[in-house]
């Protein structure tokens, strides 16, 4: 089940009709695998080449540059804790240390359960709002030890389901552009105008 | 108005160059052209600018910052990325001023500050730019002491390929060729910023035709060659230019050899053919040259095997079986096959000899496996004109899988736009997927196809524009081209300007048709000879470098000559499955180890050196086939290989000014094409429709096979895909077999079981296997003498 399931499949259909050169689709299609299965399979990579007209290695080499993407398999809850600089000074390493102690794992790790896979990363662009950590790419703000406590009890308990997505999820609300709206895949050299635009003129 | 005539007289002023521009470079004047990038328009001004990533056959992508120059358009010198900026009027470039003298100091410092410096166990030491370069341009020193990258070092990127990580300095030239010259993107940057690495999908290897080319641009020691790892230093190389002979592109090479042994092909660069480029079984083939398994002298038949005699005993004995074959049957009881392995004084040579010497009109040079030398006589085009032509039509080969190089050539013309690939195919090509229109119909419909698609206005209209060229060959081995060549005179009638490039495949097969391996009056072709032989109304063959038994796509022919008692005098540089068969075996000299010269298929002339000593006391073809002429009773006067270039010259109209001095100034060759005769006329047969069961076969070559040079070749020996079927995943359907699975095929030949893969690129009830495979041949269930050829396909 690592390749696009049926339904997935169909939206991977609708995502490569909004772009004038297929190949365009690339990164939405690795997201939308990435939501299917918590991480990037193998079998969805080549299937993405497939897809977009590319080679697997190509696929693989635009994914990973992008540090959001895995290819191993990924707790339910990746929790980012920042360790540069403006958190550094507020306690951001004291709060990573918490964090392995806490989940019983290092940075890099996933919790046997399968939940939580931690990660010590770079600034995360809230520098003002120290310690900062992300759960799923949800930020937490100046997270005490007790909040991060009371932030795993919450997400164990699924307190918190409804505001966190499962690893993967970018947004519950899918984007959907009508079929009269979309670009529809065009050649580069056919000068079509792509129906958005000539809707707009 | 009274000076009018005085201002007439005055010489005009040549009209300025548009394309002109002024730039001074390091304060000399010099005139570059519009468009024009600094780093070119420098070089020819004399200045070289150090670089790494910059190939001048590919886009540049300004990656290493090597190439840093000052220019100053007006607004005061700017450090600028000479690979990337184009001349403007008045642009004044300064590559050597202390600011550029700093900046490739810098830029060498940072290059080398992951670089493992294992100069000394490296392949490359010796010809690395990246070592060249920091010696001419780096610092001498770093102030790097931090702990460097560290990867597994060398990992396969494929059978041919190793990858060192460490030594990578990221210049994506390997990763660009993949893309954009071979078009086979399996190679690709993974992972950002200090992780940055080439590499292939994981456990996808970089299984490219032309991967050997990335090892040869690669500026460091990062990618390897397996055939070559550890061999020599290339200071210890001696170097030769010659030409490739595996297939008939003619891509210009060096070989390079150690201790009279060949290590190396590398690929030259020529506008004319190959660009610099060689595909693997091209680079790698010389490895058969080096072969223990090469025949090391002649050699007679006595009961099962073999003795070795003296050249003498052997030619006395060939001379002998000749004879008693003529006084039997006339001259034409002998038969002469073969040539195309050779250079185009082996050919001449041979053609001579058994023209004037046998007098036997029973001369071929095709194996079945091409469309009729006629098509050498149509207005011939050359692979440049191929390649810029309005219009490309292809009715031929998989060029990808036959001839690699023009597949490159013609790849770039349709992706640069320069041209438009009509292509008429039963199964889709490599260049498939680069054509305007590619049209795909059953075996036996292809003149119709051609029909039908120039009544469809938009391809008319293209066609109409002119400038086109049409690739002609022979798709399908399972069949007469017939029908191909009725198709190709369709194009032609319909494009009457139009000129052929015949997709011929054997090495030197253009030069021995256009120098006499043809057949003479009454003469016949190969597969008639072979049926003569059985009949027993040939009584001798003259095999020149032909493996019949798994070479000719009809088995059941050729054993039927071979076990007729018929005598075989075999000219061979292997003991292949034939030459098994012969009663004398003459040991010929291979690629690397003889001079002359060969005739790729546009009609260009180039030379092949001599870089070795030949294998044991093998013989160049053109001095075996002298030296039986004198014991048959004539002098054919050839003394050196230069003598009969000369007399090829002298005595064959379209290699008249064709010399070898002339060749010696001729960077690109010279074209020798004979002067155009409208000789073919179509045939006008029909095949009969196929019945409800039938599938129509083909049968087509794939790059590596078990051709006897591939085989004796190590590294290329395990790359055969090895024997299959592929039909249309709806036939699969029908047929009731998954993909996968085994079904039998049925022939009027015989049957055979076989695995079946799903192949979209096929037209409906058609099925297609590949020639001359490991897993069973297939040429045992083809005869080659049909205008189509159609098997039964059925579950077991
Ligand atoms: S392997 Fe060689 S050619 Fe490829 S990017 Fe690295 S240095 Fe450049
Ligand atoms: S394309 Fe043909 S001539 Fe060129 S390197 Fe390959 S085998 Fe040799
Ligand atoms: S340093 Fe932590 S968010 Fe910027
Ligand atoms: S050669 Fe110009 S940046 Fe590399």
């Amino acid at each position: 089940m690592s390749r696009l399931n049926a339904a997935n499949l169909e939206i991977a259909r609708e995502i490569m009709s909004r772009y004038p050169v297929v190949r365009s689709a690339t990164i939405p299609l690795l997201h939308l695998s990435q939501e299917q299965n918590g991480y990037v399979t193998r079998e969805a990579m080549q299937q993405i080449a497939e897809l977009v007209e590319s080679t697997a290695a190509e696929v693989y080499g635009t994914a990973s540059f992008y540090e959001m993407f895995k290819f191993e398999p990924i707790g339910k809850y990746c929790v980012n804790i920042c360790r540069s600089i403006s958190c550094h000074l507020v306690g951001g390493d004291d709060l990573v240390e918490h964090a392995e102690h806490v989940l019983g794992i290092k940075p890099g790790g996933t919790t046997a359960d399968g939940l939580f896979t931690l990660e010590a990363v770079e600034c995360m662009a809230a520098c003002t709002e120290g310690p900062t950590l992300q759960v799923n790419y949800r930020h937490r703000f100046r997270v005490t030890h007790q909040d991060f406590d009371q932030l795993i009890d919450d997400l164990r308990a699924g307190r918190l389901d409804a505001e966190i997505p499962p690893h993967g999820t970018l947004a519950r609300e899918r984007q959907h552009i009508p079929a009269d709206k979309a670009a529809g895949n065009v050649s580069p050299d056919t000068p079509i105008t792509p129906a958005w635009m000539e809707a707009a003129q | 108005m009274t000076d009018t005539a005085s201002t007439a007289e005055q010489p005009e002023a040549p009209a300025p160059d548009p394309n002109a521009v002024q730039v001074t470079i390091n304060g000399v004047a010099h005139t570059a052209r519009k468009g024009q990038l600094v780093i070119e328009a420098a070089a020819e001004a004399g200045e070289y600018i150090p670089r790494f990533c910059y190939h001048e056959r590919m886009a540049p992508v300004g990656k290493c910052r090597m190439c840093l120059v000052e220019a100053d358009s007006g607004r005061g010198p700017a450090v600028t990325v000479s690979c990337m900026v184009q001349v403007a009027p008045d642009m004044k470039i300064n590559t050597e001023s202390p600011t550029v003298k700093r900046m490739q100091e810098g830029v060498l410092e940072l290059l080398l500050a992951n670089h493992p410096l294992d100069c000394p166990v490296c392949d490359k030491g010796g010809e690395c730019p990246l070592q060249d370069q920091a010696f001419s341009h780096g610092p001498g020193e770093s102030r790097f002491v931090e702990e460097k990258r560290h990867y597994e070092k060398p990992i396969p990127i494929s059978e041919l390929v190793f990858l060192d990580r460490e030594r990578c300095i990221l210049c994506d030239r390997c990763t660009r060729f993949a893309s954009e010259v071979a078009g086979d993107p399996l190679i690709h940057f993974t992972s950002r910023g200090n992780n940055t690495q080439v590499n292939t999908f994981p456990d996808e290897p970089f299984a490219s035709y032309f991967s050997g080319n990335t090892v040869q641009i690669c500026p460091v020691g990062a990618l390897t060659a397996k055939p070559y790892r550890f061999k020599a230093r290339p200071w210890d190389l001696d170097q030769t230019e010659s030409t490739c002979t595996s297939c008939a592109v003619g891509c210009r090479t060096v070989v390079q050899s150690s201790r009279d042994e060949v290590l190396r092909y590398q690929g030259v660069d020529n506008d004319a053919v190959n660009w610099g480029w060689l595909c693997d079984k091209g680079r790698f083939g010389f490895e058969a040259t080096n072969s223990e398994s090469r025949l090391q002298g002649p050699a007679i038949r006595s009961g099962d095997g073999f003795t070795s005699v003296g050249w003498n005993d052997a030619l006395d004995q060939a001379a002998t079986l000749i004879k008693a074959a003529v006084a039997a049957g006339g001259a034409s009881a002998v038969g002469v096959i073969g040539g195309a392995r050779g250079t185009n004084e082996d050919a001449y040579a041979w053609a001579r000899l058994a023209h004037d010497v046998i007098g036997t009109p029973n001369v071929y040079a095709h194996l079945a496996d091409a469309l009729r030398s006629e098509i050498l006589e149509m207005p011939r085009a050359t692979i440049n004109e191929a390649a810029s032509a309005t219009t490309i039509v292809l009715l031929a080969p998989d060029l990808k899988e036959e001839l690699p190089v023009l597949y490159l050539r013609l790849r770039d013309a349709a992706e640069k736009k320069r041209s438009r690939i009509i292509e008429f195919t039963a199964r889709k090509s490599g260049l498939s997927k680069y054509a305007w229109k590619s049209i795909v119909s059953r075996p036996g419909d292809e003149v119709e196809a051609v029909r039908q698609a120039l009544t469809e206005p938009e391809i008319a209209a293209q066609i109409a524009k002119g400038d086109v060229v049409v690739v002609a060959g022979k798709a399908n081995l399972a069949a007469l081209g017939t029908l191909q060549t009725d198709a190709i005179l369709k194009v032609l009638e319909a494009a009457p300007g139009a000129k052929v490039l015949p997709a011929y495949r054997r090495g030197n097969i253009v030069g021995a048709v256009q120098l006499g391996m043809n057949p003479g009056p009454g003469g016949n072709s190969t597969a008639k000879i072979l049926a003569d032989a059985a009949a027993g109304t040939v009584k001798c063959l003259v095999l020149l470098g032909v493996d019949l038994v798994s070479d000719f796509p009809d088995a059941q022919t050729v054993e039927r000559a071979l076990s007729s008692g018929v005598s075989i005098i075999a000219v061979d540089t292997f003991l292949s499955p034939t030459a098994q068969r012969a009663n004398v075996v003459l040991a010929a000299a291979a690629a690397g180890e003889k001079n002359g010269t060969v005739t790729n298929i546009e009609g260009r002339v180039q030379t092949v050196a001599q870089k070795i000593n030949v294998a044991g006391t093998s013989r160049p073809d053109w001095m075996i086939a002298t030296e039986l002429a004198a014991r048959l009773g004539k002098d054919l006067g050839f003394t050196s290989v230069d003598s009969v270039t000369e007399a090829i010259a002298a005595s064959v109209p379209a290699y008249a000014d064709i010399t070898p001095t002339a060749l010696k100034s001729a960077r690109d060759g010279l074209l020798a094409v004979p002067t155009p005769s409208a000789s073919l006329q179509p045939s006008g047969q029909q095949a009969e429709p196929a019945n409800g069961y039938d599938y129509r076969l083909i049968v087509s070559r794939e790059l590596y096979d078990l051709g006897i040079n591939n085989q004796m070749s190590p590294s290329l020996a395990g790359l055969a895909r090895g024997l299959r079927l592929h039909m249309h995943p709806s036939d699969l359907e029908r047929v009731g077999v998954a993909d996968g699975a085994s079904v039998r095929i049925t022939t009027e030949r015989g049957a055979k079981v076989v695995t079946v893969h799903g192949d979209a690129g096929l037209a409906r009830w058609t099925v297609w296997m590949p020639f001359n495979q490991p897993g069973g041949s297939v040429n045992d269930l083809i005869s080659a003498s049909g205008l189509v050829a159609d098997a039964r396909i059925e579950t077991v």
